[in-house]
């Protein structure tokens, strides 16, 4: 009676990464009602900054009232439906994205689509780059939710390229050509590869040596890159080795004209979900500089086009070019300063991290915790660590990370008297197991 | 290897129409009382502009709701990193109780029941997606809205099978023309998944009646696959009679063993962008009392969330039940006076509409003014329309009408002064159309330019002494 579609699990949603969730749901810490509740580390949200936002909001109480210098402007944005997205709202992205990038690429606001979100975006450019039955290469570990966005409702396909930890879960020209390979045994034409950066769950920023691979990879094959940079202005590292370089700067730097066919296959995706923190406000967009693909989206987005009301208010937002500098370098530090005491949070409970720069999470290393090199035995101590230890955190296996033992953890989401005391439950947690496991090794030593 | 999507590159989208193209037409010259007295008029635009005074002094009154407030504290946070696909629980149900207020309070929704969605487009898209496969097809009544080429076809592969409807009874629905539509879908080797009905009727403007409703519950209820969709986005804008009848209340006044065949496979579309005007806002719902439906619904509505922003702001004004009565009543008013002043307005010019009780539209019958009794003179009259009198109105070829020389003409975008200059321009145009030749296509076209040019050139003459 219904669609396949809608009655299988195509939709992806039993993973565990859903699963967490709802079990922190059920029982969800509260400093007073419930101290002994689940704490949501499993939430890439950005709750650091709202104050900065609420106080900018307070002075300019007119954009809320849908005023533009004194006049309602309420008619006017009540009836706005047009895909072209609010013009004013297109420039001040434009603007807030190229200034974020220092500067170094320069953004057109006629190549840039809006959408209800990433979730959208995404799904969007999927319609326009694959018929059914295609697919996009991914690295691993990827954030869960595209198994959903990329694939459920356009028929498209995953193929995985597996990056490990031997090399940090960085990009390699080997792994790109492996996945490829698997694409054609499984008989799926790849049309392309799909990047997010930075990553997540990683939390690191794609080096040039990697988008060099990734560039001349396309190139080769003739295919399509999506970067979907939506964690672009969490990047709190900027050193100029670590900082953030999208791949049209890498595009850029190799100066030659030859490059024109792949400038037309590289699109990107943005969202103010991470960095602004407004996941409930649905703004996303596309960026692209091949025509056929905005004209495409530009019409798709009709099926998720962002309220005109919101459009306004951050239109307003962004255009004050002086508060959002400001904004980002503080969000910046905040995040920085909440990513090194989760680290060193996690170091006291013997845990280490993978070295990051960027993102609402960290990816951490708990092989050794494991009783075992299986996802079996992750799923083990996952469960332990949601039941048991009251974290709710993700799995490695949900991201389709090819080694069993690592975790996303998130530490933007919640308070910092949360965090600590995740922290002591942590190392709480580790030290039984230690103390359980030292005895044997004392015994082992014996022996010899 | 072809670089970007089948669907990337093709016209499925629709929007290559006559639909579409009258309204660039209408970008490139539109009129303005002051600035441009001679461009065309939009009449092609179904927006409900008249009750935004009321909406303003709600909103005048009640500060807080636009600056994130609830009871004097700020909501600010809550609502940014509010994206629970379920909806804001305040918003579903003051939605629920604003349409059980417009349908009189005779039927009530469950709001566990309803999923939003950035839209009524986002909604029939989706719809679809749930309850039929790439290939299948849905029956829709024509005339119809041609929007929904786009969004019942373009990205779900499914396929439209028109139900001819005609002029000979008013173009109601009926029993033959479903079956003939059945028929044609079989032939074309479809799996015919259900039938799509918009109640009150784009581009009629009429409410389906009772005799119709039978008609659909009969033709689906022994098909166990067969799904009835009904899109009720102009339920709010009956002005008079028959009073409307939604097709909850057609199941709710079913015999228990009917209704229970039936109730699973009852979908309604709902939208605030013509009963409030507010299609910049992007508020759509999806109503089933089918679980896996509403299941599978609400995680693709994940495609399209409403902004929480939109949520909290309607969700304050719409559990107002002292201002939402207040505002269904007047907008009402104000609809049934503008159609009866286009109806008169066009009868003056000898022309007559499709007798209407809702809508934001009238559906105009100019077949007398045809040259042929072909779609290439409706197209023909329609250019001249266009350019010649300067009013963009859609030609029912583009709603996928079956006999040419109707048209959808809109009265409740524009103020009534424009309403009244293009009711002249209406006269002015037959007074001077009849009595020319319709032997030569191109003939008709100069001569009446040419007058139309010459009337308006003196007009503008005269018009400070006019005024």
């Amino acid at each position: 009676m219904l669609s396949r579609k809608a009655s299988k699990d195509s939709h992806g949603q039993d993973s565990s990464y859903f699963q967490g969730w709802q079990e922190y749901e059920k029982n969800p810490y509260h400093p007073i009602q419930n101290p002994m509740g689940i704490i949501q580390m499993g939430l890439a949200e950005n709750q650091l900054s709202f104050d900065l936002l609420e106080s900018w909001l307070r002075r300019n109480s007119n954009t809320m009232a849908l005023k533009k210098d004194g006049v309602s402007a309420f008619k006017d944005l009540a009836l706005f439906q047009d895909y072209h997205g609010l013009p004013a709202f297109k420039e001040a992205l434009v603007n807030f994205m190229t200034s974020m990038r220092g500067n170094k690429i320069k953004y057109s606001s006629d190549k840039l689509v809006l959408t209800a979100g990433a979730t959208a975006a995404n799904e969007i450019l999927m319609f326009c780059l694959t018929d059914p039955g295609q697919a996009f290469i991914l690295p691993t570990p990827y954030y869960p939710g595209f198994d959903r966005d990329l694939k459920w409702r356009t028929g498209a396909e995953i193929v995985p390229m597996h990056c490990s930890s031997s090399n940090g879960f960085r990009i390699t020209r080997c792994a790109l050509e492996q996945a490829y390979q698997l694409g054609q045994e499984l008989n799926l034409k790849i049309k392309g590869v799909l990047v997010t950066n930075p990553s997540n769950p990683l939390g690191t920023t794609m080096t040039k040596t990697e988008l060099n691979h990734l560039l001349d990879f396309a190139i080769d094959k003739n295919i399509h890159i999506v970067s979907d940079e939506i964690y672009s202005g969490t990047v709190f590292d900027c050193s100029s080795t670590t900082g953030f370089t999208s791949i049209m700067e890498v595009l850029n730097e190799r100066n030659n004209n030859n490059y024109n066919n792949i400038r037309n296959h590289i699109h990107m995706v943005y969202s103010l979900s991470k960095d602004l923190g407004l996941p409930g406000f649905r703004v996303g967009l596309i960026y692209s500089n091949n025509e056929k693909v905005i004209a495409a989206a530009t019409k798709m987005s009709s099926f998720a086009l962002v309220s005109s009301q919101t459009q306004f208010m951050l239109s307003n937002l962004l255009s004050d070019a002086k508060f959002i500098k400001k904004y980002m370098v503080e969000n910046q530090r905040r995040l920085k300063r909440r990513k090194d005491m989760l680290v060193r949070g996690l170091r006291k409970a013997g845990i280490s991290c993978l070295r990051s720069n960027a993102g609402l999470f960290c990816w951490v290393d708990m092989r050794h915790l494991l009783s075992s090199d299986s996802f079996e035995a992750e799923k083990e101590l996952w469960k332990r660590i949601v039941c048991e230890v009251g974290l709710n955190i993700s799995p490695g296996s949900s991201c389709h990370c090819s080694q069993p033992g690592w975790f996303r953890i998130c530490f933007a989401n919640i308070s910092e008297d949360a965090l600590h005391l995740a922290m002591h439950r942590m190392k709480v947690f580790t030290s039984s197991i230690f103390s359980v496991r030292f005895p044997i090794i004392m015994m082992r030593k014996k022996s010899f | 290897m072809r670089l970007l999507s089948r669907k990337a590159t093709c016209n499925t989208h629709g929007q290559d129409s006559s639909y579409f193209l009258g309204w660039e037409e209408y970008e490139k010259n539109p009129y303005d009382k002051v600035k441009n007295p001679n461009g065309i008029i939009q009449m092609g635009l179904a927006e409900n502009q008249l009750s935004f005074d009321l909406l303003e002094s709600w909103l005048a009154k009640n500060p807080d709701v636009s600056g994130f407030k609830r009871d004097g504290k700020s909501i600010f946070r809550e609502l940014a990193l509010f994206q629970d696909y379920h909806g804001l629980p305040l918003f579903k149900k003051a939605l629920v109780d604003f349409m059980a207020e417009i349908r009189g309070n005779k039927v009530t929704f469950d709001p566990n029941h309803m999923v939003l969605t950035a839209g009524a487009t986002s909604a029939n898209e989706t719809l679809m997606f749930c309850v039929a496969e790439e290939g299948d097809a849905f029956l829709l009544p024509t005339p119809y809205y041609p929007g929904f080429d786009r969004d019942l076809k373009w990205r779900t592969g499914v396929e439209i099978v028109p139900i001819q409807c005609t002029s000979s009874n008013n173009f109601r629905i009926t029993e033959s023309a479903l079956e003939q539509a059945y028929q044609d879908a079989r032939k074309r080797n479809l799996r015919v998944k259900g039938v799509l009905v918009t109640n009150p009727s784009n581009p009629l403007g009429t409410t389906l009646s009772r005799n119709e409703f039978d008609l659909l519950v009969d033709f689906i209820k022994d098909k166990e696959t067969m799904h009835l969709i009904s899109d009720e986005i102009y339920s709010g804008t009956v002005f008079s009679s028959p009073s409307f009848v939604s097709v909850m209340e057609i199941l709710k006044e079913m015999t228990p063993n009917d209704a229970a065949k039936i109730w699973n496979r009852v979908h309604v579309v709902y939208s605030l962008s013509k009963d409030l005007g507010l299609p910049g806002f992007r508020v759509g719902a999806i109503y089933s009392e089918n679980d896996a439906v509403v299941a599978a619904a609400t995680k693709m509505s994940s495609f399209g969330l409403v902004s929480s922003q939109t949520q909290y702001l309607l969700a304050a004004m719409l559990s107002d039940n002292k201002f939402t009565k207040k505002y269904i009543s007047e907008n009402q008013k104000r609809l049934r006076r503008r159609q009866r002043m286009l109806v008169t307005g066009l009868q003056k010019a000898g022309i007559k509409c499709l007798k209407s009780n809702a809508g934001l539209f009238c559906w105009v019958d100019m077949r007398h003014l045809l040259c042929s009794n072909t779609f290439e003179a409706e197209m023909e009259l329609w250019k001249k329309i266009v350019y010649q009198v300067g009013l963009n109105i859609s030609p029912g070829s583009s709603c996928h009408c079956s006999e040419p020389g109707w048209f959808r003409v809109c009265f409740a975008n524009m103020s009534q002064d424009t309403l009244n200059v293009a009711m002249k321009r209406v006269k002015n145009f037959v007074t001077d159309s009849t009595g020319a030749e319709c032997g030569s296509s191109s003939a008709c076209f100069t001569k009446s330019f040419s007058n139309w040019v010459f009337r308006l050139s003196s007009r503008d003459h005269r018009a400070p002494e006019e005024r």
